[in-house]
């Protein structure tokens, strides 16, 4: 790839600037929370409990850091070693999403310090928060060992990194049962609320949605990043990432394409299981079309022509409009279609100071992310452990 | 469309939701040709035989 950029010598960039203005402002708003609580930065009510820190944040997080458990199974578990390259980038983005996933939930939580609660004090193994909970909570201890081995290899502590990946395989396994269970049961939280979430998006499938969309959210977030990587760390990269990244890019979007075929399918006959067909000539229903074939159907053809003609540049497309329908997906079911019948005035809209903390907590994972990529051995090999894992 | 039993609903929305497995189980075979007709290595093991 020839139209790589160079890295910048100044630390005064646009990008830099603009990053230092959304982390101050987010600071502030952050005491103000921590200090004044939710009622002082929230529109959240008794009818709205959850808002848009569950519904992008949480829902919308967990879902696009699915690459890492897509990623380290196919090369793992079904031996697809072409794709080895891009199991540490996928971890590195799932680590750091699912670390800030909590991270928001503190800012959610009323008693944000009650956080382990249900895992020591109240446990309510009969409830799917409880299962979400446990499971984020192992999850992330998995991710934290399966990324550990590039600080290992950093700080060149060669027992610890050792041990951290001779487990590779078995965090492997368990890393693959907890997502299958917690981004089910996320959907499952929403069977709790048939009346409230709208029937197009209600569906006794809802778990099984949640799960199997969140398979080409993750890959769609490889594809994604690592078109940006090559274009903004291409320095970062050694031969191996440059080499394989073209065929990560074209498997993951063939993939991609299969998953996205088979969802579209399931949700129609989610449909016709509950017989909602009438509400499709409803303005709802139109927003179900929307979602479905703009963002489901469309990205679905748009991956199976890019995996045909080989064509990157489609693939990545492809994956932005994938993310996109993740988010609209998770969005409407914690927000737009729930409390659907209630009158407009008792509906949730967030405040500027809900998105603005959303968009503080994105920037600041963002520039976490871009620190270990540059300062850790995650595009390229390290020179000690070249050919070690 | 009404229903009068339950009988009724549960024939029409599981005979909707087999249409919808049966099309889209044939649909799943003509897109799975069109995403792999022209992969490089579809005849590689013959080819090596």
């Amino acid at each position: 790839m020839s139209h790589h950029t160079t890295p910048s010598k100044t630390l005064w960039t646009p990008a830099n600037i603009l990053t230092a203005v959304i982390l101050a402002i987010g600071l502030i708003l952050t005491v103000k929370r921590f200090t004044m609580g939710l009622g002082s930065v929230t529109n959240l009510t008794d009818d709205n409990p959850w808002g848009i820190w569950i519904g992008f944040d949480l829902l919308c997080g967990v879902a696009l850091a699915a690459g890492g458990y897509t990623t380290s199974a196919a090369v793992y578990l079904f031996g697809m070693k072409k794709y080895h390259s891009a199991v540490r980038p996928a971890i590195t983005t799932a680590f750091l999403g699912y670390a800030f996933v909590v991270f928001a939930l503190l800012y959610d939580l009323g008693r944000y310090y009650r956080l382990p609660y249900p895992l020591t004090i109240y446990p309510g193994p009969t409830s799917f928060l409880f299962e979400v909970g446990l499971c984020v909570a192992l999850y992330l201890t998995v991710l934290a060992i399966e990324f550990s081995p590039a600080l290992w290899e950093t700080l060149r502590w060669k027992k610890l990194r050792f041990w951290a990946h001779s487990l590779t395989l078995v965090l492997t396994i368990f890393g693959v049962v907890l997502s299958t269970l917690h981004q089910s049961s996320l959907g499952g939280l929403y069977l709790l609320a048939p009346s409230k979430l709208h029937p197009l998006w209600y569906s006794p499938y809802l778990a099984l949605f949640f799960f199997i969309s969140s398979i080409p959210a993750g890959l769609s977030m490889v594809i994604f990043e690592g078109r940006l990587s090559h274009k903004f760390l291409h320095h970062k990269m050694d031969q191996t990432h440059i080499d394989e990244a073209p065929g990560v890019t074209l498997g993951f979007a063939k993939a991609a394409a299969v998953v996205l075929f088979t969802y579209f399918n399931l949700k129609w006959i989610g449909v016709a299981l509950d017989n909602n067909w009438h509400y499709l000539s409803t303005g709802w229903g139109t927003w179900f079309l929307v979602e479905m074939l703009g963002f489901v159907l469309l990205p679905c053809l748009m991956y199976a022509v890019a995996a045909r003609e080989k064509n990157q540049k489609l693939a990545f497309w492809a994956s932005i409009v994938t993310v996109l329908g993740i988010v609209l997906n998770r969005l409407n079911i914690s927000l737009v279609a729930f409390n659907w019948q209630l009158p407009t005035e008792l509906r949730y809209v967030p405040s500027w100071e809900e998105i603005m903390i959303t968009v503080f907590i994105v920037t600041l994972e963002i520039t976490v992310l871009r620190i270990c990529l540059n300062k850790l051995p995650i595009l390229h090999e390290h020179p000690e452990f070249k050919g070690a894992h | 469309m009404e229903f009068m039993t339950l009988h009724d609903f549960m024939f029409w929305t599981k005979g909707m939701a087999y249409i919808g497995m049966g099309v889209g189980l044939v649909a799943f075979v003509a897109f799975w040709l069109f995403l792999s007709e022209r992969d490089e290595d579809k005849f590689a093991d013959t080819e090596e035989e």
